[in-house]
């Protein structure tokens, strides 16, 4: 693997229910890093494709190769993800990606402790020195901006936008380079979206994240990512810097997205 | 100032734009089209500073846009030199125009794209933290810029939102002059503010100019103008008289 | 017939004459078929230690939850020239390890003994004797429930899915929390183990305190489990490690007495109440083993005072 590989590299991927496409003949590279945005409207297939991406979904057509770390069993480099066992895929979506969902209570545990689920990743690893994995997950909170105090309290007893960030938290404790995430935040008040918007947007820069976002915000898309890609009916109908589509929208539909934002 | 120029050393040259067209296709109002420019040529050399002149709507922020990689052209191409190779900014990947423009081409603009909540000390460091630069000099040499541009420091630790227009206007420019890059672009960087001020910022140009950067400008204010910058360029009038640019978000 | 009996006063008989077995029905019981199906899926068990291996559970004469899952486990490997010794929390004497006693002497018609030293087929529920097992011995462990982490997840094809992707982390996450929350580990029976460094498995509920004695133990460990329907081994000197935090390691229940009967001081006591005063005793759970010492001469505090022994 040279230096200037991708990341992620996605060739004509596709996925079928019965006749008709939710989402036909994707293809982008990815770089280390970068933060790409999936912008679409309901039915255009950017949620069909991020878990298609994830591989939570089986592809119908195309093919997505990953850069895996070299490891014992592996040799580093592009690899095809469905040549993979599913023990590999399971290890990779637990170590070296991330996945925070749109609901965060579908990506926590909620009936177990903050610092258990921050921790979960490093035991699944392996680590067995409970201490240390109490203070990684501490460290964690408070790089998300939760109260470290707070490390024995269940989720349920955090507002939505505090479950939103231990997802993240949860997720990043294994330093993953690659994350997905689905709507990031929506669903939470405006001011509570506006703070976890910049924590979102310090941590990738900081830790220099490769991140998929599928959002229907394009204010989020400015914000988060240097890439977008907009969709519709299941096919991308633009792609490019984000500021280049949002401010020069050349495809019709962009037109239509871009200047249908209300601004207040 | 003069009005013509003989033609840079290629070695200096940091910045071109060749047989550059702009047409805006406005394809909800029937496909209606908007030409701005066409067969445009600009070359920039270093210790340039290049002021773009006409009437108001002839497309001197269009093309600032594009010289910048916000607009796309509708034909020609814009390239900027970085790490000693010319790069055409829109064939280019996002993370190669990405890197662009953290190296090697600047820019400020009249309106503060605002990113929310964050300090204003921040803000004007982040661009050199981008280079690797070390978050404590970084924060050290943004506390000198802002200083420079006489920004209270009472203002630092607070996010731009609520600032005065002259106070937002001096914090662009100091993110936009602190990673000091060989290409500067600069719309209308004296916008709201006063005669000290507008000084320092004279100031700032005429300094970019003498370490060699290479600066295109749009500059409203006459006398600004006549004292920054070491030639013009001129676009033509505009080709429909309601043209403005499209809204964007 | 019936000669089968565990003396209550004094030292029992350490084994009984072979009996003829009842001939209205086949030797241990189950038809040769079953036994062939058995034998196969624990011969699977002992090559994968730790891993739950299903079988076929037949209809035993005693009910789900009475231990129909170590019967048959025994009934299928139990020769005519086996000495059978069955125990019950540790005790030969209580009706469940008698009745089933009794049910193999007849259906095999194979001696009987109460002493772990001679038997070479052991059958137990919630203990481990404290007699040490030597190669050549089979101990055969009643389970209830064979899933470690049964409630954690419930849904078996989950479990089997993360058994075989030796995904674990969930079992770490209830250890993390009971240390969070208790300061300690909860658990004290039926604690989970690794077997050979990759199953997962629960030990059937005996004390924790016998934990340590599945480690590189010289004899065949086999369990069965007949409500659940499978059954798992571990094969001799197969490493058992409880699982445990590196800063919060696995420890066993200790007391701060010992035997009354016998004044042992290592082994696992049960609390006996004596009288209507609410006078309590601790006496050797393994009762074998107390009796053994007893005869060799050691004594406790109880022997000592006046009254009845209990």
């Amino acid at each position: 693997m040279t230096a200037d590989d991708p990341l992620l590299s996605v060739q004509g991927v596709g996925k079928r229910y019965g006749a008709r496409w939710a989402c036909r003949d994707v293809g982008f590279d990815l770089w280390p890093g970068e933060v790409l945005a999936i912008v679409g409207e309901s039915g255009s297939g950017k949620s069909t494709l991020l878990n298609l991406l994830a591989l939570r979904t089986p592809l119908d057509e195309g093919a997505v190769h990953y850069a895996l770390r070299a490891d014992g069993s592996t040799p580093g480099g592009l690899h095809d993800l469905a040549t993979l066992s599913e023990a590999r895929r399971r290890l990779l979506a637990r170590t070296d990606w991330g996945f925070v969902e749109q609901n965060p209570r579908e990506g926590l545990r909620m009936a177990v402790s903050a610092g258990a689920n921050v921790a979960e990743r490093l035991m699944v690893l392996g680590q067995e020195h409970y201490g240390r994995l109490r203070g990684q997950a501490m460290d964690w909170m408070q790089r998300v901006e939760l109260d470290g105090h707070r490390i024995d309290e269940h989720p349920t007893q955090f507002s939505g936008g505090m479950q939103q960030r231990l997802q993240i938290a949860r997720n990043l404790v294994t330093q993953p380079r690659l994350v997905f995430m689905d709507e990031p935040t929506s669903g939470l008040d405006v001011s509570v979206q506006a703070r976890l918007l910049d924590l979102l947007r310090s941590l990738t820069q900081n830790l220099g994240l490769a991140c998929i976002v599928v959002t229907h915000d394009l204010a989020v898309a400015r914000l988060l990512a240097q890439r977008m890609l907009v969709m519709k009916d299941g096919s991308v109908v633009e792609a490019g810097l984000t500021d280049r589509v949002l401010d020069d929208p050349q495809h019709p539909y962009t037109q239509l997205l871009v200047s249908s934002v209300l601004t207040p | 100032m003069n009005h013509g120029h003989s033609p840079a050393p290629a070695d200096a040259l940091r910045l071109r734009a060749s047989s550059l067209d702009k047409v805006f296709v406005l394809h909800h109002q029937h496909g209606a089209q908007l030409p701005v420019f066409a067969g445009l040529h600009l070359q920039v050399a270093a210790g340039e500073c290049v002021a773009l002149t006409g009437p108001s709507g002839c497309g001197k922020s269009t093309l600032m846009r594009c010289l910048y990689g916000n607009y796309a052209p509708s034909g020609g191409r814009v390239e900027v030199l970085h790490q000693g190779q010319w790069l055409d900014l829109h064939r280019a990947a996002p993370r190669q125009v990405i890197a662009a423009r953290r190296h090697s081409l600047g820019h400020v603009t009249q309106f503060l794209r605002a990113i929310p909540r964050v300090p204003t000390l921040d803000l004007v460091a982040e661009p050199l933290c981008r280079l690797g630069v070390d978050e404590t000099r970084a924060r050290e040499q943004a506390r000198a810029l802002l200083d420079r541009l006489n920004v209270p420091q009472r203002l630092w630790s607070l996010p731009p939102a609520t600032f005065s227009g002259g106070e937002q206007q001096r914090v662009n420019v100091a993110r936009g002059f602190i990673a000091a890059q060989p290409v500067l672009l600069l719309d209308e960087p004296t916008a709201s503010l006063d005669e000290r001020n507008r000084q320092v910022v004279v100031d700032l140009i005429l300094q970019a100019r003498a370490r060699g950067a290479a600066l295109v400008g749009i500059f409203h204010d006459a006398e600004v103008r006549q004292a920054v910058s070491t030639r013009s360029f001129e676009l033509g009038a505009a080709k429909s008289p309601t043209f403005r640019s499209p809204a964007h978000v | 017939m019936n000669t089968d009996t565990v003396s209550t006063t004094g030292a029992a008989p350490a084994a009984q004459p072979a009996l003829s077995a009842d001939s209205d029905y086949n030797f241990a019981f189950l038809d040769e078929q079953t036994k062939r199906h058995m034998r196969r899926a624990l011969l699977k068990a002992v090559a994968v230690p730790g891993y739950q291996v299903p079988f076929g559970s037949r209809e035993m004469p005693l009910p789900y939850g009475w231990g129909t899952g170590g019967i048959q486990v025994t009934a299928s490997i139990i020769g005519s020239r086996d000495v059978l010794k069955v125990i019950d929390q540790g005790a030969d004497g209580t009706v469940n390890a008698v009745n089933i006693r009794r049910f193999f002497a007849r259906m095999t018609g194979v001696r009987t003994t109460t002493a772990t030293a001679e038997a070479t087929l052991l059958q137990t529920r919630h203990r481990i004797p404290e007699t040490p097992l030597r190669e050549g011995q089979i101990l055969v462990y009643q389970v209830p429930q064979p899933e470690p982490l049964y409630r954690l997840e419930p849904r078996r094809a989950q479990t089997a899915q993360l058994h075989a992707l030796a995904e674990y982390g969930l079992m770490s996450v209830r250890l993390y929390e009971d240390i969070a929350h208790l300061g300690a580990i909860a658990r004290t029976y039926d604690y989970p183990v690794r077997v050979n460094g990759r199953y997962v498995m629960s030990p059937s509920p005996i004390p924790k305190f016998d934990n340590p004695k599945m480690h590189l133990n010289p004899a065949l460990q086999l369990f069965g489990a007949g409500r659940e329907k499978r059954l798992y081994a571990v094969p001799p000197y197969t490493p058992v490690e409880s699982l445990a935090f590196e800063d919060h390691p696995f420890e066993v229940q200790r007391w701060d007495h010992a035997c009354a009967l016998c004044g042992a001081s290592d082994s696992f006591l049960d609390e006996v109440i004596v009288d209507d005063a609410g006078r309590r005793l601790f006496v050797c759970s393994d009762s074998d083993h107390c009796q053994t010492r007893q005869q060799a001469g050691h004594t406790g505090t109880a022997v000592n005072q006046q009254g009845s022994q209990p």
